[in-house]
């Protein structure tokens, strides 16, 4: 650990035991992103789902154990592959569903797809698909809480590419020279699209970066969601409480391809499988499973309660309606815009 | 009536802004302490404080992101970037975020924000500083674009900028900051384009700096027995199109003054327009009188020939037989 870093790795492998209903309540929110997303590919190969679709799974618990510490009023802005955040967050499944269908039910009307999913009521700020163009987002939401003396976080998830990024350095040094109360999450699963993080970046340790503009930052397993939950909680208490940016330092790994489109011809099957033996969800359900906190049939209890919620997400999405063509140019501008001049 | 300077009527409607509405806040680099480059905002952070007036690191991309964020935030920010070419190491922001974040988020997310930025050439700053990109702004969906080529609309469009629910860019001509003059009334009006002289013979339409350069020229056919009729565009995007197509039907020619490059310009798409909807009006084809395509050169005689002159509209205007 070098002398610049505050934080250092954060303990995983918490004790669970007394924690146990709420460590399935991390469980079933895990895979709940996890049966949700299987089911869009079905979706996907049925062309029901178009355009890019990039999936979350292997990296559950990054979105769980973040959301689960966040408060109602704290503010989130996420990246193109944030079906896991939107969710955790407490978006609605099936406006997701119907998002990623192109329907006008969907959270953002069909307009935006898989990639910009936005809800205000959950203060979801996107669903950004620019790497690291939702920084400085979120360094704008925090300043606005900053002027307004809001004991508010905005959590700002963006992956290890965003940090090639100048918009990466940038919003770092402006949150960190102006002390904005954001929680910068940067979940690193060691590829930028193809390209691995040795090959794309002079200096590997994420949080050292972080760390050089006077930023606390802190490496955690991301494979280990009650670790995620324990940093994030610890770390968004002390933004809100005046402590200035913090940055979390994610540490996951995507089973999946990065898209729908990519073969996946960069990666080593066989670190594929490594990491699939640290899956976020079979993890925590063998431990509960072993300190006899979750039997086989509790966790069949789980799945078919999360597959009944994902159908009836499908049901509604397919049920959903076309937004009428006469909409098109709705919202180009805000419909309480001044004048009438055409575009 | 006061005698003021353009930069002076900018200072006094940001300073109304600041007091009519707390929400207000401005930022950008070197607004503060060494008061802007072009000396706008001098003497406003001593009057409201380092919170609402905010120097920031040279990092467009982050300050005008910023921006939006707190927009989204429920703030009323004023970013200042220093020019135009500046603007492009944020033109992520603009395009990607500002302008597309109401639609994408079908409706859910307006973002009130205002940028400020300087344009234009005639200081000699050469390559880097100098270039009109403005129509570049003004083709993109979802952001309102406004030229102020007067100290009234100095005074006057910023207030109804700041009040916008979508995101406003405000282009100042750098040769303006220096016009001084009696501050008339301000309208308020951020939507139309003006007549800046009525005449019969021949539409000029120019914006920003260029309507200066079409008065001028008015002024010169003027003695030659040729009545010309002025219109300021004010707003870049939406176009005004009614005002000077009905004024290009009732003169019959057209000629467009833009210091932007031809091609692809503003000027351009205001041609389209007109042969679009005034076509069999025209007695002449409508001429363009436009920056030479080079990158600005440095060198006053080139510089000079580079940008449009009144001599240019006036030579374009007589070529179409006016």
């Amino acid at each position: 650990m070098t002398e610049l870093r505050s934080g250092g790795i954060r303990p995983s492998g918490i004790e669970i035991d007394g924690t146990h209903e709420h460590a399935i309540h991390l469980l079933r929110q895990m895979l709940r992103i996890r049966r949700f997303e299987e089911r869009t590919v079905q979706l996907y190969s049925e062309m029901r789902i178009r355009g890019f679709l990039h999936l979350d799974i292997g990296e559950e618990a990054c979105a769980v154990g973040v959301m689960e510490s966040l408060r109602p009023e704290d503010a989130v802005v996420s990246t193109y592959r944030e079906h896991g955040h939107a969710l955790a967050r407490g978006m609605s499944m099936r406006a997701v569903m119907a998002e990623l269908e192109g329907k006008v039910e969907g959270c953002s009307r069909g307009r935006g797809g898989s990639m910009h999913l936005f809800d205000a009521p959950t203060r979801f700020y996107g669903g950004n698909a620019i790497v690291g163009g939702g920084l400085p987002l979120a360094v704008g939401l925090a300043l606005a809480d900053h002027l307004a003396k809001r004991p508010v976080v905005t959590v700002c998830f963006f992956g290890d590419g965003a940090v090639a990024e100048g918009e990466f350095h940038e919003s770092m040094n402006l949150a960190a020279v102006w002390g904005l109360p954001v929680l910068f999450c940067c979940e690193n699963n060691l590829y930028a699209m193809g390209t691995a993080l040795d090959r794309y970046e002079s200096e590997t340790d994420l949080s050292l970066k972080a760390a050089s503009y006077r930023v606390p930052a802190w490496e955690v397993d991301g494979m280990d969601v009650i670790a995620v939950e324990e940093a994030t909680r610890a770390a968004a208490e002390s933004v809100r409480g005046g402590g200035g940016p913090h940055f979390l330092e994610l540490r996951t790994y995507r089973f999946r391809a990065h898209s729908m489109y990519d073969p996946d011809r960069y990666r080593d099957k066989n670190e594929i499988e490594r990491w699939k033996q640290r899956d976020p969800i079979g993890s925590l359900s063998n431990r509960l499973g072993a300190d006899g906190h979750l039997s086989e049939e509790d966790l069949d209890g789980i799945e078919s309660e999360i597959q009944a919620e994902v159908e009836d997400a499908v049901t509604f999405a397919e049920a959903g309606s076309l937004e009428p063509l006469s909409d098109l140019y709705r919202f180009v501008m805000s419909e309480s815009a001044t004048g009438g001049a055409t575009p | 009536m006061t005698e003021l300077s353009y930069r002076d009527a900018m200072r006094e409607a940001l300073r109304e802004a600041l007091n009519r509405d707390e929400r207000v806040f401005l930022m950008g680099e070197d607004i503060g302490r060494y008061g802007g480059c072009f000396a706008v905002t001098l003497g406003l952070l001593e009057e409201f404080g380092p919170d609402r007036i905010r120097d920031t690191p040279l990092s467009e991309s982050a300050f005008v992101g910023a921006g939006i964020g707190a927009a989204l935030g429920g703030m009323l920010p004023i970013v200042e970037v220093m020019t135009v070419n500046f603007s492009l190491l944020a033109l992520d922001q603009i395009v990607n975020n500002a302008a597309a974040l109401l639609y994408m988020s079908g409706g859910q997310f307006n973002v009130p924000l205002v940028i400020r930025m300087s344009t234009g050439g005639g200081r000699q700053v050469a390559a880097q500083h100098s270039h009109s990109l403005e129509g570049w702004y003004a083709h993109v969906p979802g952001i309102r674009v406004l030229a102020p080529a007067t100290l009234e609309d100095a005074r006057g469009m910023l207030w109804p900028a700041v009040e916008d629910p979508d995101p406003v860019l405000i282009f100042e001509h750098a040769s303006l900051y220096n016009m001084r003059g009696d501050l008339a009334d301000t309208t308020g009006d951020i939507t139309s384009a003006a007549v800046r002289r009525f005449g019969d013979d021949v539409t000029i339409i120019a914006y920003g700096g260029t309507v200066r350069t079409a008065i001028e020229a008015a002024g010169t056919l003027a003695e030659g027995g040729i009545s010309s009729e002025v219109i300021d565009l004010r707003s870049l995007r939406p176009l005004d199109t009614a005002t000077f197509v009905s004024s290009a039907v009732r003169t019959h020619r057209a000629v467009v003054v833009d210091e932007g490059w031809c091609t692809g310009s503003l000027a351009a798409e205001v041609c389209s327009r007109i042969a679009e909807e005034a076509f069999y009006d025209l007695d002449a084809p409508v001429r363009r009188v436009c920056s030479a395509e080079v990158p600005m050169p440095y060198a006053k005689h080139l510089e000079d020939a580079a940008l449009p002159q009144p001599a240019d509209v006036v030579e374009a205007v007589r070529a179409l037989g006016a």
